[in-house]
């Protein structure tokens, strides 16, 4: 115990010797995902958030990262850790909502701030929205109601609907039919985590659809995408971006190309913030950013803004400091409605070859200025 | 729903068994004759897909990575055999499951360390791409109709290995009696290693096939390991003929169980709900499977009672 506080001492000494300290140090914990399958998501979460980070050079803000491997009795232990001995300010990084779902209540219970850079489940954006949690992504239906909205302006009038048997692939398929005009002739749950999908495609193919959505993260997707284009259906395919993001479109190949995806965020999208972000991350990493370093990046400039007008000691001036959204978002358009999510532009992007990479391009506004579909249940 | 659809699941049902055929033989091989639960069996199957995903890249030449494949799943198998499992062999299964355990971590986080975290690209061969037009009408990938013949085609090729060559005899007489073998001169020690690097060239072959088809990452050969057992279970330990019986039954009742079962709750039920109900309860068909087998035949299908 006395070495910890010794240590804790040490570490608040050498911050305070890192500069002129004009506001109090705010430290950070981020846990997200950095091993097992859903690596890369966490990875690039932790680059894109550590780029800003390093860009501002601010002595003040220090950040402890750790891995969750996915699992959410991890995260808890992590969180504890982070609350308890390393006596963070601020949580964030955590990629999947069940494990949000076991980590944000009682880190917000506790007075932490929780600043969301991925998952933003509805539970956290209704009934249980609470002053400390901040979601900077999204909220989890925003980019299945972009495909939903753009589908019939891409001539999907009879959809063939698709996602994993789980609470967010529901969520997903809501998501989609809330704002899609025309009609859904099939609907179907695939199992978690399930590689093989010529069952589906054999249904699509004599379903009589003229176009598909699926909602297919990390492998699914890759999977689904190489054997749908081998098959020869040829039915126009659309998407939120994280089935056809910069982490995982490689891996599919050409078998991508053409595929619309809603997002909210593209590397193409044209505001200086954004270019500056694209070009530091490929000069600091050898590759391009996706959604997920897009997010992180916001995050931790929010949190660096927030940083420059109150101090972390004053919780109520630090929360209306970030709730501002006082800085340069690389999504240019971006402020907080009063559940503390993201209103902002959904854009439909279409997967295009750009030399030796696969990458997205933006081919049409999706939804303006969306906020979320939980609004009214927010009670705060 | 039309019988053309009918058939075209049927044919999934039968390649996605015979896929999983050539995860369980090596699996049942090395069980019945070692008596070993070999956990790691999936990262020799990741081990396979990566091998032939980095050499397809940078030969440009699919059928070079599959050599390579084969290759390199044998050759990690013969390692693991000579260097972890030979020492296993005399404890109970509870070691051995935690120390092949430990093996899929050494390999999942040496293969991230090697490869990075991001999924590799590995598509099917231009000759094999695309779909081709079977008797009554139906467009069925090419790819998928090659897997069912090499799948069928390795069946056949280990039921001669097993039934009429002299390595067979011997794997035969090593399942029967372990001590007998040895004092009759048969350098058992080797035979073992021959007979873990044939298991790991097997999963290492179905590793790189189905990879092709699917997504090239750390951690897919765990998923594929489960239903592998509960294929050698529904067959019978130990029993080849089994395992590949077991592999096409879990296949088609998957695959059939997945497409029927939305549909016929779909006649009581509102649509919404019965796609879920019926999606959750195909996800259970084949552990209900392997617990209806079990109740009939405690040892399998055609295993030892």
């Amino acid at each position: 115990m006395n070495l910890k506080a010794t240590l804790v001492a040490a570490a608040a000494a050498s911050l305070g010797l890192g500069g002129p300290a004009l506001a109090d140090p705010v430290k950070v914990g981020m846990i997200t995902t950095l091993s097992g399958g859903g690596a890369s998501l966490g990875i690039d979460t932790r680059d894109g958030f550590m780029l800003a980070v390093s860009r501002a050079g601010n002595p003040d803000l220090s950040v402890v990262i750790e891995d969750d491997q996915q699992k959410p009795d991890i995260a808890v232990q992590i969180a504890d850790k982070m609350i308890q001995s390393d006596k963070v300010d601020v949580l964030t990084g955590i990629v999947w909502s069940n494990l949000a779902m076991a980590v944000v209540p009682a880190a917000t219970a506790q007075g932490k701030f929780y600043l969301s850079t991925n998952a933003a489940p509805s539970q956290l954006a209704g009934k249980g929205c609470n002053p400390n949690y901040f979601s900077i992504s999204y909220q989890n239906d925003n980019l299945h109601e972009a495909a939903g909205a753009y589908a019939a302006k891409a001539g999907i009038t009879k959809a063939f609907i698709m996602a994993p048997n789980y609470p967010a692939g529901q969520d997903s398929l809501a998501g989609f039919k809330r704002f899609y005009e025309g009609e859904v002739v099939a609907e179907v749950y695939t199992q978690l985590g399930q590689t093989d999908y010529a069952g589906e495609i054999a249904q699509i193919r004599a379903s009589g659809a003229d176009g598909v959505f699926i909602f297919l993260p990390g492998g699914m997707g890759i999977s689904f995408v190489k054997q749908y284009a081998d098959s020869g259906v040829g039915l126009k395919l659309i998407g939120p971006a994280f089935s056809f993001d910069q982490t995982i479109i490689q891996a599919m190949g050409d078998a991508a190309l053409g595929v619309l995806n809603g997002a909210n965020w593209s590397p193409d999208l044209d505001n200086d913030a954004n270019a500056a972000f694209v070009q530091a991350f490929r000069a600091e990493y050898g590759r391009l950013p996706s959604v997920y370093a897009a997010y992180g990046y916001d995050t931790a400039n929010l949190l660096l803004s927030a940083m420059d007008k109150a101090s972390i000691s004053d919780p109520d001036a630090f929360r209306a400091a970030l709730r501002e959204a006082d800085f340069d978002s690389v999504r240019g358009k971006f402020s907080f409605n009063a559940s503390q999510h993201p209103v902002q532009d959904l854009f439909m992007r279409e997967v295009v070859r750009d030399g030796d990479i696969l990458t997205n391009r933006i081919v049409g506004v999706a939804i303006e200025d969306r906020g979320h579909a939980y609004e009214d249940e927010c009670k705060m | 729903m039309s019988l053309m659809l009918l058939i075209e699941q049927a044919l999934n049902g039968l390649q996605y068994g015979v896929m999983l055929f050539l995860m369980a033989a090596g699996l049942t091989l090395v069980f019945g004759v070692m008596g070993l639960i070999n956990l790691a069996h999936g990262s020799l199957y990741m081990i396979g897909a990566f091998a032939c995903a980095a050499v397809a890249a940078a030969t440009g030449n699919f059928w070079l990575g599959l050599a390579a494949s084969l290759a390199a799943a044998a050759a990690a198998g013969a390692l693991m055999e000579l260097t972890v499992i030979r020492r296993l062999y005399a404890r109970d299964h509870l070691d051995q499951v935690l120390a092949t355990f430990a093996l899929i971590l050494v390999f999942s986080e040496g293969t991230r360390w090697v490869f990075g975290s991001f999924p590799l690209y590995l598509d099917i061969p231009r000759a094999l791409a695309g779909p081709v037009r079977l008797p009554g009408g139906i467009d069925y990938p090419l790819y998928r109709l090659v897997l069912i013949g090499v799948g069928l085609s390795v069946a056949a090729g280990l039921f001669w290995l097993i039934g009429r060559t002299r390595l067979g005899i011997r794997i035969r007489a090593g399942e029967a009696d372990r001590e007998m073998i040895g004092a009759l001169g048969v350098d058992i020690s080797r035979l073992y290693t021959i007979v873990f690097a044939l298991g790991a060239a097997l999963a290492g072959l179905a590793g790189a096939l189905v990879g092709a088809l699917q997504s090239v990452q750390v951690g897919m050969g765990e998923p594929v390991l489960i239903l592998a057992f509960v294929v050698i279970v529904i067959g019978g330990i130990g029993s080849i003929k089994g395992a590949l019986v077991g592999a096409i039954l879990v296949g088609m009742t998957d695959t059939l169980g997945r497409f029927l079962l939305p549909i016929a709750f779909s006649t009581f039920m509102e649509r919404s709900q019965a796609m879920s109900v019926g999606a959750a309860l195909a996800s259970m068909l084949i552990y209900i499977l392997m617990a209806l087998v079990l109740v009939v035949r405690p040892g399998g299908l055609f295993g030892r009672a």
